[in-house]
């Protein structure tokens, strides 16, 4: 694709300030979510005019044509979102921005999304109705946590994954946000001593093991190789893009849990991802650093697994050897702190850091890092992934 | 007296899945599938994903099931099961009905003491106005 005229790079961020949930209260989720897609165009150096697509996901409410009409953008040629899933479609919205930029039918696509869980519903709580909801709301089966533990917890039966290799990826992801000071867990520091000591959500699940409730926005700006070489910021090529579903999930974990068999304890992207990087002609091991959907911990743990990075039961081992630590791991995961101590912005705030680590600006950089994975939400359906490359 | 208050969120069936209520209001745990090509599904819908015919058939639940997952929950998503926690929910299996799987409660053992493959029997719960839940203890 790098030598395409048209070959997507992201050549903008933007993003609000990002608050534990209720603390934007001055402000309305769809004005920060205006705000982060003008600061998206002023860090790409071009005029909100000039955006001509708008893409989002997961039913995101700040709705396209009346974000093109707040922000007085004259022309909408692209105008699309990857239906449900949770965080699934976070990536999803990028390559929705990619399919309509490849093909010519838009030049400068934002994928966004405004999640203020203060101002709409704690995700941590009941949700008034799901789809196949008869099915689990009346045994107690109410939210995400509860509902992706259940696959945890299978995951766990059937490998050698332990508490021990969930802590990892928690501590390893708050140390993170510790550097960064736009990290909700910017200034919180965690022990193992303390995540042992916290409570049990859902087993086997304890309160570090879930993603924050945050209010915040998200937007990256996408658009042409030849546009953004005349541009401000180091352009970040987008090597592949992926969304989609394996057979039979349906709504899978957050629907009535009925996935094959032989995929439940998986994060629905064993084929996405070997399409992938397919796609990038690139393998895991080309992978410098990657940003990978941090729900709940031992989500991260099966994505090592399915993205290739280890063998099928082996991602325990993986963390403990120290893999996913910034400090000299060979694969450092959710360098801005990820969802689990930065924020929840359904994964644009990790699609963000991703390109951050290839312009060379993350507060955990990786030194000489050129390759980058993001995912979108693990285990749902559809899932998303996109690699990013630094030209 | 029913597992959980009466507060709680009860099945609101459809026009795809009301048959399935209607057996388990008569204490009868069913699962639909393809008339056609006998293919199971659950939840209930309207077409086969296999053989795409609309005609469906109900196959009769053995009253054992197995635990394919579970999880002990600590925490109150919801009001009503403020005074119930912790609280089990189970990912079910049935012995012959391969594709389906029935969230419901596992009830009657500590849950340090639940396992996965644990062989589980049915209890029908009465929550009230008709209805009846299918919940699951230790065989």
């Amino acid at each position: 694709m790098g030598s395409s005229a048209r070959a997507p790079h992201i050549v903008g961020i933007g993003q609000s300030a990002y608050t534990r949930w209720g603390g934007i209260q001055d402000r309305s989720q769809f004005r920060i979510t205006a705000e982060a897609i003008v600061a998206a165009a002023r860090d790409a150096g071009l005029p909100v005019s000039a955006i001509d697509g708008l893409t989002s996901f997961s039913n995101d409410s700040n709705e396209g044509p009346v974000m093109q009409a707040a922000l007085g953008i004259p022309e909408l040629r692209w105008s699309a979102m990857v239906w449900g899933g949770g965080g699934g479609g976070s990536c999803g919205a990028v390559s929705l921005a990619c399919a309509a930029i490849e093909s010519g039918q838009a030049e400068v696509v934002v994928a966004y999304r405004g999640l203020c869980q203060g101002q709409g519903r704690r995700y941590g709580r009941a949700a008034p109705t799901r789809t196949h909801g008869s099915f689990i709301a009346p045994y107690g089966l109410f939210a995400p946590p509860q509902m992706l533990a259940l696959m945890v917890q299978r995951f766990m039966h059937l490998y050698p994954i332990t508490q021990d290799h969930l802590a990892e990826v928690a501590l390893s992801f708050r140390a993170n946000a510790n550097r960064n000071p736009l990290a909700v867990m910017g200034d919180r520091t965690l022990t193992k001593e303390q995540y042992l000591a916290s409570r049990w959500i859902a087993e086997p699940l304890r309160l570090y093991d879930c993603c924050l409730e945050t209010d915040g926005a998200a937007a990256v700006l996408i658009t042409t190789a030849e546009r953004a070489r005349d541009l401000v910021q180091q352009r970040v090529e987008i090597l592949a893009s992926a969304h989609g579903s394996g057979a039979g999930w349906s709504t899978g974990p957050l629907g009535s849990q009925n996935m094959p068999d032989d995929t439940y304890a998986s994060t629905n992207n064993r084929r996405l991802a070997k399409e992938l990087f397919a796609r990038a002609g690139l393998t895991p091991d080309d992978v410098d650093v990657a940003q990978i959907y941090d729900h709940f911990s031992g989500m991260v743990l099966m994505a090592l697994e399915d993205f290739g990075f280890c063998g099928p039961g082996e991602s325990g081992d993986f963390v403990a050897e120290g893999n996913i630590r910034h400090d000299g791991g060979k694969l450092p995961l959710n360098t801005s702190g990820g969802q689990l101590s930065e924020a929840y912005v359904h994964g644009v705030n990790l699609i963000i850091e991703g390109v951050r680590q290839m312009r060379g600006t993350s507060t955990a950089q990786v030194t000489g890092a050129s390759t980058c994975l993001v995912t979108g939400g693990l285990g749902v359906a559809p899932t998303s992934a996109i690699l990013l490359g630094r030209n | 007296m029913a597992l959980f208050p009466e507060t709680m969120p009860r099945p609101e069936p459809d026009m795809d899945d009301a048959p399935f209520w209607e057996a388990c209001a008569g204490k009868q745990l069913r699962f639909q599938s393809c008339a056609v090509c006998g293919m199971l599904r659950h939840p209930p819908a309207p077409i086969c994903g296999g053989c795409h015919s609309t005609e469906v058939m109900w196959a009769p639940a053995p009253a054992k099931a197995e635990v394919f997952s579970f999880t002990v929950i600590h925490h109150a998503s919801h009001a009503a099961v403020a005074d119930n926690l912790p609280y089990v929910v189970g990912l079910v299996t049935f012995p012959g009905l391969p594709g389906v799987k029935l969230v419901t409660n596992i009830t009657d053992i500590p849950p340090s003491d639940i396992r996965i493959g644990m062989p589980l029997t049915l209890w029908w719960d009465d929550i009230g106005d008709g209805m009846h839940l299918p919940r699951f203890r230790p065989a």
